[in-house]
C-alpha cells in the first residue's frame, strides 16, 4: 500500500512518538533518579537532568547493597533472578515441546484425557492457585529454594498448542520420508522435529525468559532468605522501609540493572527473531 | 534387486473406506511396473503399503523371498520418492542424501563416495551445498531421485513424482527415469493417473479402478487388447469411442446401419474403437454428426455424434469437414465388450 497523504502521516508518527514517549518517560525517569545523591529527594520533586552520583549509586547497589532495608548486593539477586528465568523458559520449551510431541505424532490411550488435561492448565496459571501451589510446596518443603522457585511455574501448557500448531504445519511425507531413512521417533525428533522449531523455540525463549524475570507475586511468597530473593521481588522489600525515607536513587539503580537483562536476551535474539520471519523453512 | 509380490492383498481403512481388494501381482526383479487408474482408485495406498506406511489388512505382501507385511519402512530396503519430494528443508541437499545412509551406520567414506556417485549420475553435484528451496523444482525431483538412489535398494517406488513439474520438464524427467532405472536394474513401482506417463515408462502396467485390477499387461497388450471397457476408455488419448451396438444376420449394426461384418452370437455389444480408427470414407454406412473440430496442428479431432452417443475421430488430412461424415470401419480395429460386464468378449 502505496500512500502520500502527508496530514496521515503526520498523525500516524505522531501517535507513535507520543506512545514512545509515554513507555520511555518512565524509563528516563529512574535512569536520572539513579544518578542522583539520596538527598536531592527530599524536597519532593524528582530531578529531571542527570547527577552526579550515578558510579557510587550502582557500587553500592552492586557491592553491599542496602542493608538497613534488608536488600543484600544486587549480583546475588541478579543471579538468582537468572536462574529462575532460564530454568523456566527452558524447563517450559522442554516440557512444551515433548508433550506437543506426543499428542501430534503418538497414538496412546487416553490421549484425548491427556490433551484436555494439558489444555486445563492454561486457565490455571499460578496467580489462580496460589494458595494450593503454595501449601503443596511448603509441604514438599521446597519453599526457599531453586526448585520452590521454578517447578510451580514450568508446570503448565503455555506453549504445548504452539509447538502443536508447528508440527502440524510440518507435512506428513516428512514424517514417513525419515521413516524410510530410518530414523526413530526419537532421531525424527532431534534431527527434523528441532530444527524445523528452532525460531519457535527462540522467540517462545524470549517471551518466556521475561515472563520467568517479572515474577514477582510467587518469589515475594516462598522466599523468606536473602539468599534466595529475586530481584523483582527485592526492589518491593527496599521501597518498604519503617521509618526512614526510601533510598531512591539506589531503588531506581536497581531497577534499571534489573530492566538490563530482558533487554540484552531481546536484543541477542533479535537476529533469530526476525530469520524466523524472513525465512520459510516449511 | 528383489521380486515384489501380492498375493491377494487388501486394504480396509480404519474407518470403514475399503480401498482395495484381491491384489494380486508379480513383479520380477528388475521390472518396472507402473500403477495407473483415475483419481482416488487406491494406487497411492497400495504404494504405501508396500512401503510399509500403511498396514495390510489382507493378504500377503513379499520383497523378495520375504513376507514384510509387518515390517517397518526402514527394514524393507525400499527407497521411495514422494510428489512433493518431501526433503528435509533445513538440511543441505549432501545432507538430504546421506540421512538414510547415516542412520544406517554406513562409515564416512562410503557415504561420500555414495553421495559422489549420485551426484554425478544425477549431474546435481554443483547444488550439494545448497538447501532445498535454493533449488528449482525440476533440481529437488532430483535431489529426491538421489535420496533413494544412493540407499541402494532393493526396490523404487515411486508416488507421482513428476506431477508438480511443468509438462516439458515432466517429459524429460521420465525419459531421465527410464534410462537411470535401466542402468541400475532397480525394480520399480511407479503411480501415476497419467496414462501417456503410464505408457511410456512401463515394462508392464497394472491399470486399477475402485480398488480393483482392471488388467496387467504390456503397454501394447493393454492398448491393443483392453480387457474391459474401463481400460479401453482409460489407456489412449483421444480416449477409445465406446458405443452401443448390436450383432444381428452376421453383421455389426452401429445406429441403425451394418457396419461390419461380424461371425458372433447375436445380441447388444458395446464397440471400442479408436478416434484413428474410423476412417473417412465417402461411402462408409457410419453418419457423424459434427458438433465441433480441435486442431492439433498434426491432425484434427473431429467431435460429433454417432446415432445417440458422442464420438470422437481423428484425421490427418485437412479438407473442410461437413456437418455430416461418412465414416467407415475395419473389422480387425474393432473391440468388442459385453454390454453389461463392460468384459472383452474373446476373439474380438
Ligand atoms: N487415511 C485414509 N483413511 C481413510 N480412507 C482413505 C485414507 N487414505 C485414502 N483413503 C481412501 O482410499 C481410497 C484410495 O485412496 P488413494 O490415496 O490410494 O487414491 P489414489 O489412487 O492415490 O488417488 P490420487 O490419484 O488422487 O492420488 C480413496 O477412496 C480414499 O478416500
Ligand atoms: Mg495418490
Amino acid at each position: 500500500m502505496v500512500e502520500n497523504r502527508p496530514l496521515l502521516t503526520f498523525l500516524a508518527h505522531g501517535a507513535l512518538i507520543l506512545g514512545v514517549i509515554v513507555v520511555a518517560f518512565p524509563v528516563y525517569l529512574a535512569l536520572i533518579a539513579s544518578t542522583h545523591p539520596v538527598s536531592a529527594f527530599s524536597s519532593g520533586v524528582i530531578p529531571l537532568l542527570p547527577g552526579r552520583e550515578m558510579a557510587a549509586n550502582y557500587a553500592t547497589m552492586l557491592g553491599q547493597g542496602i542493608s538497613t532495608a534488608g536488600a543484600p548486593p544486587l549480583w546475588g539477586l541478579l543471579g538468582n533472578s537468572l536462574v529462575m528465568a532460564l530454568a523456566i523458559a527452558l524447563g517450559k520449551i522442554a516440557i512444551s515441546i515433548t508433550s506437543a510431541f506426543a499428542i501430534v505424532y503418538f497414538r496412546f490411550p487416553l490421549r484425548n484425557l491427556a490433551f484436555w488435561a494439558i489444555f486445563i492448565t492454561l486457565m490455571l496459571p499460578v496467580e489462580v492457585r496460589i494458595v494450593p501451589t503454595f501449601k503443596v510446596v511448603a509441604d514438599l518443603g521446597m519453599l526457599n529454594s531453586y526448585a520452590g522457585l521454578t517447578i510451580p511455574l514450568i508446570a503448565s501448557a503455555t506453549a504445548t498448542f504452539l509447538f502443536r500448531q508447528v508440527f502440524l504445519t510440518i507435512p506428513d511425507e516428512l514424517l514417513e520420508a525419515a521413516r524410510i531413512d530410518g530414523a526413530g521417533p526419537l532421531r525424527f525428533f532431534r534431527d527434523i522435529l528441532l530444527p524445523l522449531s528452532r525460531t519457535n523455540i527462540a522467540a517462545l525463549f524470549v517471551i518466556l525468559f521475561i515472563y520467568g524475570w517479572n515474577q514477582y507475586l510467587w518469589p515475594l511468597l516462598i522466599t523468606t532468605d536473602e539468599r534466595f530473593y529475586t530481584i523483582v521481588a527485592a526492589i518491593k522489600r527496599m521501597a518498604e522501609t519503617a521509618d526512614a525515607e526510601p533510598y531512591w536513587n539506589l531503588i531506581m539503580a536497581s531497577a534499571v540493572l534489573a530492566m538490563l537483562p530482558p533487554v540484552l536476551v531481546v536484543i541477542a535474539m533479535q537476529r533469530l527473531f526476525v530469520k524466523g520471519l524472513i525465512e520459510t523453512e516449511k | 534387486m528383489a521380486a515384489i509380490t501380492l498375493d491377494n492383498v487388501g486394504k480396509t481403512y480404519a474407518g470403514g473406506t475399503r480401498a482395495l481388494s484381491g491384489m494380486s501381482i508379480d513383479i520380477a526383479p528388475g521390472e518396472f511396473v507402473v500403477l495407473v487408474g483415475p483419481s482416488g482408485c487406491g494406487k497411492s495406498t497400495l504404494l504405501r503399503m508396500i512401503a510399509g506406511l500403511e498396514t495390510v489388512t489382507e493378504g500377503t505382501i513379499r520383497i523378495g523371498e520375504r513376507v514384510v507385511n509387518t515390517v517397518e519402512p526402514a527394514d524393507r530396503n525400499i527407497a521411495m520418492v514422494f510428489q512433493n519430494y518431501a526433503l528435509y528443508p533445513h538440511m543441505t541437499v549432501r545432507q538430504n542424501l546421506a540421512y538414510g545412509l547415516k542412520n544406517r551406520g554406513t562409515p564416512r567414506d562410503e557415504i561420500d563416495r555414495r553421495v559422489a556417485e549420485a551426484a554425478q549420475i544425477l549431474e546435481i553435484g554443483p547444488y550439494l551445498d545448497r538447501k532445498p528451496r535454493q533449488l528449482s523444482g525440476g533440481q529437488r525431483q532430483r535431489v529426491a531421485m538421489g535420496r533413494a538412489i544412493v540407499r541402494e535398494p532393493a526396490a523404487f517406488l515411486f508416488d507421482e513424482p513428476l506431477s508438480n513439474l511443468d509438462a516439458k520438464l515432466r517429459v524429460t524427467m521420465r525419459s531421465e527415469i527410464r534410462q537411470l532405472q535401466r542402468r541400475l536394474g532397480t525394480t520399480s513401482v511407479y503411480v501415476t493417473h497419467d496414462q501417456v506417463e503410464a505408457m511410456t515408462l512401463a515394462d508392464r502396467l497394472v491399470v486399477l479402478n475402485a480398488g480393483r485390477i482392471e488388467q496387467i499387461g504390456t503397454p501394447l497388450q493393454v492398448y491393443r487388447h483392453p480387457a474391459t471397457t474401463f481400460v479401453a476408455g482409460f489407456i489412449g488419448a483421444p480416449a477409445m469411442n465406446l458405443l452401443p451396438a448390436q450383432i444381428a444376420d452376421g453383421q455389426l449394426h452401429l445406429a441403425g446401419a451394418a457396419v461390419a461384418p461380424m461371425t458372433r452370437a447375436g445380441g447388444p455389444v458395446t464397440l471400442g474403437i479408436r478416434p484413428e480408427d474410423l476412417r473417412r470414407d465417402p461411402a462408409g454406412p457410419i453418419r457423424m454428426r459434427l458438433r465441433h473440430v480441435e486442431e492439433l496442428g498434426h491432425a484434427r479431432l473431429l467431435h460429433g455424434q454417432i446415432g445417440d452417443s458422442a464420438a470422437v475421430c481423428t484425421v490427418t488430412d485437412t479438407a473442410p469437414p461437413d456437418p455430416e461424415i461418412r465414416l467407415s470401419i475395419d473389422p480387425g480395429q474393432c473391440h468388442l465388450f459385453d454390454a453389461q460386464t463392460g468384459a472383452r468378449l474373446t476373439g474380438a
